[in-house]
């Protein structure tokens, strides 16, 4: 799960983490009277940053500097409301919502630290380098020396030797190299006990009295661990999710939205994303990757059923079951208790396998729906692409 | 022979008295797997009867009495998420060889600890998030359905559930049968990888192709190239990967693209498999018709 910048300082900061000044606001008053405040307590100037799930803010005018606060009240005023489009948000940009505002602080040096998961190695790493606030990703391609790593051998500490190893490695010394193996510390314990996927600071910056301030911070959380943190899971913001997206998660199933008009629902995200590319294979275009999961009840399916048909592009639809935990005929249920309920205004394509086949078939046979049957996902792709150019029945 | 599993398997199922548990131990038990014992913590005692060829599985308390008492050598887990990383060690320590969790969603860092802890133990954890595995006409220690499968010479490896049991499907079709089919997983930490089962395959007296199914994400496909070609595996391999169409999925941030450095894409995956000899297909269709070309080209059809 996705969190915005402010929350994730916000629980960096709650473990003692370095973190700028600041105040989140949702109106260009507010945003204002934050300023005010920070000003009383010693702030010179101010850096409004914009707040949407998307990375690539900076350039896209969505982080600006402000020297008082009514500046910061019209750079609010400038940035709230309207959307913001980076490089990661698509063409129609992602609306702010609210705004961050910090300090502005002199910085002398920028770094990158990340911590997450390697999968290969099974071993949680950190990734440090002394070139960070551009595109690391550029760097770790050009010039992958400049990237450095530590292997957590214990899973949830980095020993002081390996912050020590990485610290000089970067170029630090004196203070800094002691603050930056406290940083690392804490960044590691913030991984633990969030249970994030990632957390990552980009930049870490280097101020003129030398201490060291997370400028930019980014923490995904796993949804899967999201039971045992009911204050972590209530920083969901589905305003940032799409609509579709969002209803699917809450019945459990995964969902992404896609270009094409040719609707899917799969089980299993491996025979998803070969169905995907069956479609296109056949000359077609996924609208959609849905996978109903393994155990998806006759609800469940029901639901994904609905989100198929509320999306308006969907000109066809081919569904694609190979039963195993999912048992066909509590799937061919589900179809039939949704296409009840929901007016079915496309054709659709129905391909079943697996356990439970036979009953699976004679509930949907008996059901009087409306569907074309397939006996292999060739066939299938074939006919659910011809169906979605309109033509064939 | 096969891998994996066999006709010496003695299964206990754990979490056999949920919804999901009890309907597999029965198709388990049909396929004629030896389920010889449950455990459901606050259970133990009990014994459910009314299951095919059985005269009844004991449900035990602990795993350790599933052992000690019936000999069980095997796990086969449905414990709901927040409760299976506890379950894969009450079986690894439990001194269970092979452990098979079906359980999707459990967190990639509970399972840090688990895979390190299963290793230390000596035994070999399949999943989670799988469908598990079957030796066709001598154990089926899974969710898979078991009567697309038929006993043959192609191993089958994946990280797909239902993708492997199209794969299989088509196998089937073609006339030919499996030795032995592993599910190992979709989740991010896995208990065993693809060049894990490569490696029980390549011993296999059985196996005589192997069929690979993978999926974008991760660079285990990469590393059973690499496994392939540096050991010069000498049995022919035919795969598909999932996603070739997918748009890029959800980003880790930067962190996760320095990680990945340009590998886990289905292009790279592919490529990387192509240089290694291996029969990449591009359409999930004809899995089976790759087969079946091979094994008709070595003299097997």
């Amino acid at each position: 799960m996705n969190i915005h910048e402010y929350q994730s300082k916000m629980l960096l900061g709650r473990l003692g983490l370095p973190i700028p000044r600041g105040e989140v606001a949702d109106s260009p008053e507010a945003a204002r009277m934050a300023a005010e405040r920070l000003a009383a307590e010693g702030v010179p100037a101010f850096v409004v940053k914009a707040q949407i799930h998307a990375g690539g803010r900076g350039k896209a005018g969505g982080i600006r500097r402000a020297d008082t606060p009514e500046a910061v009240e019209a750079v609010a005023r400038a940035l709230l409301g309207r959307p913001l489009i980076t490089p990661q948000t698509g063409p129609e940009g992602k609306l702010v919502r609210r705004v961050l505002v910090e300090e502005a602080v002199s910085i002398v040096a920028e770094y990158y630290v990340a911590v997450l998961v390697d999968r290969s190695l099974q071993k949680p790493i950190v990734l440090a380098s002394p070139a960070g606030g551009v595109d690391i990703e550029e760097v770790a391609a050009r010039r992958p020396e400049a990237i450095f790593r530590e292997v957590l051998w214990d899973l949830d500490r980095i020993h002081p030797y390996q912050a020590r190893r990485l610290g000089l490695r970067m170029g630090l010394q004196g203070t800094r190299l002691a603050e930056f193996g406290r940083i690392v510390q804490g960044l590691v314990e913030a991984f633990w006990r969030y249970d994030a996927m990632l957390v990552e600071v980009n930049p870490l910056v280097a101020l003129t009295d030398d201490r060291l301030l997370l400028l930019d911070a980014k923490v995904v959380l796993d949804d899967n661990a999201l039971y045992r943190h009911p204050d972590l899971a209530a920083l969901r913001d589905v305003e940032e999710e799409d609509p579709l997206e969002v209803e699917a998660a809450r019945a459990r199933l995964s969902y992404i939205r896609l270009d094409g008009n040719i609707g899917c629902m799969v089980n299993g995200a491996g025979l998803a994303m070969a169905t995907m590319d069956i479609i296109q294979w056949a000359g077609g275009r996924p609208a959609n990757f849905l996978d109903v999961g393994g155990g998806a009840s006759p609800e469940q399916v029901a639901q994904a059923f609905r989100i198929l048909m509320a999306d308006p592009r969907v000109k066809a639809v081919l569904i694609n079951i190979f039963g195993g935990i999912l048992r066909c005929d509590r799937l061919a249920t589900g179809i039939v208790t949704a296409a009840r309920e929901v007016s079915v205004r496309v054709p659709m394509v129905i391909r079943l396998e697996g356990t439970n086949v036979e009953e699976g078939r004679r509930i949907l046979a008996e059901s009087g729906l409306n569907f074309m049957v397939a006996h292999d996902m060739e066939e299938a792709a074939r006919k659910v692409v011809e169906l979605a150019r309109g033509g064939g029945s | 022979m096969s891998i994996l599993v066999d006709a010496t398997t003695r299964v206990v199922v754990q979490g056999i008295t949920g919804k999901e548990g009890r309907f597999h131990t029965e198709q388990c038990l049909r396929y004629g797997t030896k389920v010889v014992a449950g455990v459901t913590p606050g259970k133990g005692g009990q014994v459910l009867r009314d299951l095919p060829n059985t005269d009844g599985v004991p449900v035990f308390d602990t795993v350790e009495e599933a052992v000690r008492k019936e000999g069980a050598n095997t796990s086969l887990i449905f414990v709901p998420a927040p409760y299976a990383a506890d379950a894969i060690l009450e079986a690894a320590d439990a001194g269970v060889s092979v452990i098979v969790c079906i359980t999707e969603g459990i967190p990639p860092l509970d399972m840090l600890r688990v895979v390190e802890f299963v290793r230390r133990r000596g035994a070999r954890l399949i999943g989670p998030n799988c469908p598990g595995v079957i030796s066709p006409g001598r154990a089926k220690v899974g969710i898979m359905p078991g009567h697309i499968h038929r006993p043959g010479f192609v191993g089958v490896v994946s990280r797909s559930g239902t993708l492997t049991y199209e794969a299989v499907f088509q196998i089937t079709q073609r006339g030919l049968g499996q030795s032995t089919c592993v599910g190992i997983g979709g989740d991010p930490i896995i208990g065993s990888s693809f060049v894990d089962i490569l490696q029980l395959f390549r011993d296999d007296p059985e196996t005589r192709i192997v069929v690979l199914i993978g999926e974008i994400g991760g660079t285990a496909e990469e590393e059973a190239a690499a496994y392939i070609r540096e050991t010069a595996f000498p049995k022919p391999v035919v795969a598909f990967v999932a996603g070739q169409t997918a748009p890029p999925g959800r980003r880790m941030g930067h962190a996760g693209a320095i990680i990945l450095g340009g590998r886990g894409t289905a292009e790279a995956k592919v490529h990387a498999l192509r240089a290694a000899g291996v029969a990449v297909v591009d359409n999930p269709a004809r899995i089976g018709e790759a087969v079946w070309i091979v094994a008709r080209s070595w003299g097997w059809g």
